[in-house]
């Protein structure tokens, strides 16, 4: 019996792991449809707006307007590309810091117009080199963090493909983080968990599985709020289909989030991320919790 | 007397250095370094020290009291790579004599009162997580309702990967309380110290109204290594470095370590300059309009305050394990 139970054990660990890199490879699938795809298909009407006004247009974060349900919105997302030429032009959807300041100057300029803020999110992370860095790419992370915590406009995330690190993060400071089934979200990417923790890249399937990066992991722990369906196979199979189901779940996320004042939504959106966390404190835990007052809409 | 010039000979010759420098790899004496707040004192290399040693030298004597000890590591993601979390955590608890990478607290700085967050990178190389993330917003809290001001010093390797998601997630969570420092006017200096990389430099460290390095740290997003695999670009003479960040307009300031005392109580009474009674009654006015939320933060920030003063009664402290009961975790439905 004993032996059968260790067995079954086994067995469940390897499904899990096989699970969670076959996400990471549908994530990562080259035919995946990427932020411009989704605006096609729901954005009406869509002008694109470029430049961070500092220096230069980082290809890897496209913005601009556009009518999503015959109202205004401002659209920012990471790009990736698709052939090899595209996926080159936009750095892979890498962002330098004119990527992040480009979003900033285009959060403000939603702020200013009282324009709901739609971000999506697929990024293996912000681009690691020498320009990047000694352009200040931390603090242009950071910044476009603390620039969507401060909007007081509807601001709903999705995560489309890849959300690599910080450098999807800076895209992701919403009231309502929303993901499709096969998109990843994670603190590192397998690879670069696997060659720190297991001193092999080659364990990334392993790491992966570690990370709890899927969508319904990160339901669970609380830090997305909604798992967006997709066709069959995945949203490559049926670009149209899975650019609808996203397009529904903003719809439902902005008509939750437009009841609220602007100040409610910075203070709540302030409060989603206080809330992010696991810790234990025997000397406060129970007190402090019952005195916070339940948020949830 | 033979014998006594022998003693003398053998004393006279130079004793066996305690600590070798890294950088210069000239010796010395322990109590030498320590005097001078272990830094080299042939060529001025800042060494690393541990978050209490850091205490001692920016905190005026016996004025720190640390808060939220008890605030423990759990394991929500029961992740195990060649070693399980919580063993990690355990040797690092054992290595360290810390329960986590931040100590926190209340201090004097140069006779400012303040509210004090000190990084240590030996404990799991400085990572941030839940932990470190909660502590940090506990700081916040508390400057804001007590009008303190907020001192951090940075060191980390980035968000802890162990806790997965909920690490990234810290950077959000500091980044937020940046917002609320920055609502209330309440002042923020950071002291980046090496290295400080990856999450932790990229929200809430580079966030702050004053942010200065010890010469030499070592500042970047993505570390040095991964930089040369990704890009195959030989990295530049003194890349990352605290003083390559200052020339490129990304720090205020480099400061020794034996000024740095000095500058922050100085950087803290300027900050403090154009605040008065009055305004600091007006803002909390403000704060008591602003609904309930507000008012939670407050009444939080007070108890925890409150309680973390009391003497810690729930088992060692010592201890990562999960415990029986439900853990405090607040998810959002």
């Amino acid at each position: 019996m004993d032996r059968i139970q260790s067995r079954l054990k086994r067995l469940q660990h390897e499904r899990r792991r096989r699970d969670a890199w076959l996400t990471v490879e549908i994530a990562r699938h080259k035919d995946r449809p990427r932020t411009r795809d989704y605006i096609a298909h729901l954005i009406e009407g869509f002008e694109e707006l470029k430049g961070d006004r500092l220096r230069a247009d980082d290809p890897a974060i496209v913005g601009g307007l556009g009518w999503f349900g015959g109202r205004a919105v401002l659209v920012v997302g990471h790009q990736k590309g698709r052939t090899l030429d595209e996926q080159t032009a936009h750095n892979f959807g890498m962002a330098r810091p004119e990527g992040y300041r480009k979003a900033q100057r285009l959060f403000s300029l939603a702020e200013r117009h009282r324009l709901p803020v739609l971000t999506f999110v697929d990024t293996p992370g912000a681009y690691p080199g020498v320009a990047a860095e000694e352009g200040g790419q931390a603090r242009a992370i950071a910044e476009t963090m603390l620039k969507m915590a401060r909007l007081t406009v509807p601001l709903v995330a999705t995560v489309i493909g890849e959300g690599g690190s910080g450098g999807a993060l800076a895209l992701a400071v919403a009231d309502r983080v929303l993901m499709q089934e096969n998109a990843t979200y994670s603190v590192i990417s397998p690879e670069g968990c696997a060659a720190i923790l297991w001193r092999d890249a080659a364990f990334a399937p392993e790491a992966a599985e570690a990370l709890r990066p899927t969508a319904s992991q990160l339901l669970e722990l609380g830090a997305i709020e909604k798992v967006v369906e997709e066709p069959r196979g995945g949203a490559h199979h049926h670009p149209e289909a899975a650019a609808a189901k996203v397009g529904e779940a903003i719809r439902a996320a902005l008509a939750e989030l437009d009841g609220l004042e602007p100040d409610e939504r910075r203070a709540r959106r302030r409060e989603r991320f206080r809330k992010l966390g696991v810790w234990a404190d025997p000397a406060a835990a129970r007190t402090v919790l019952s005195a916070i007052p339940d948020l949830r809409p | 007397m033979n014998v006594t010039v022998e003693i003398e000979r053998r004393d006279s010759r130079p004793a066996k250095p305690e600590w070798i420098c890294p950088s210069c790899k000239d010796g010395a004496q322990l109590a030498d370094v320590r005097g001078n707040l272990f830094v080299c004192p042939s060529c001025g290399f800042h060494a690393r020290i541990t978050a209490n040693e850091r205490v001692r030298q920016l905190a005026d004597p016996d004025s720190f009291e640390e808060l939220w000890a008890s605030v423990r590591t759990l394991d929500p993601l029961r992740f195990t790579d060649l070693e399980a979390y919580p063993d990690r955590v355990r040797e690092a608890q054992a290595k360290t004599g810390l329960a986590e990478a931040i100590i926190t607290g209340t201090a004097r700085i140069d006779g400012h009162e303040c509210v004090l967050a000190v990084m240590d990178f030996g404990f799991l190389g400085g990572s941030m997580g839940s932990v470190v993330g909660e502590k940090l917003w506990r700081c916040v809290e508390l400057a804001v309702d007590q009008s303190l001001s907020l001192v951090a010093v940075c060191s980390s390797g980035g968000a802890r990967m162990q806790e997965g998601i909920l690490s990234l997630m810290q950077m959000a969570k500091t980044s937020c309380a940046v917002d609320l420092l920055n609502e209330s006017a309440t002042p923020f200096v950071a002291i980046l110290v090496d290295p400080c990389t990856g999450g932790v430099v990229a929200s809430f460290a580079t966030l702050a109204d004053i942010c200065v390095a010890e010469p030499g740290a070592l500042l970047s997003f993505s570390g040095p290594r991964v930089i040369a695999e990704t890009t195959r670009e030989p990295l530049p003479e003194g890349f990352g470095s605290a003083e390559r960040n200052l020339e490129l307009g990304h720090l205020d300031a480099v400061v020794s370590r034996k000024d740095l005392k000095a500058k922050v109580g100085s950087y803290l009474r300027l900050l403090k300059g154009g605040d008065t009674p009055e305004r600091r009654e007006a803002r909390r006015a403000r704060g008591r309009g602003k609904g309930r939320l507000a008012q939670a933060t407050t009444e939080r920030a007070r108890t925890l305050a409150a309680l973390a003063r009391r003497p810690f009664v729930g088992g060692s402290g010592q201890d990562p394990e999960p415990p029986e009961e439900a853990p405090a975790r607040e998810t959002p439905a």
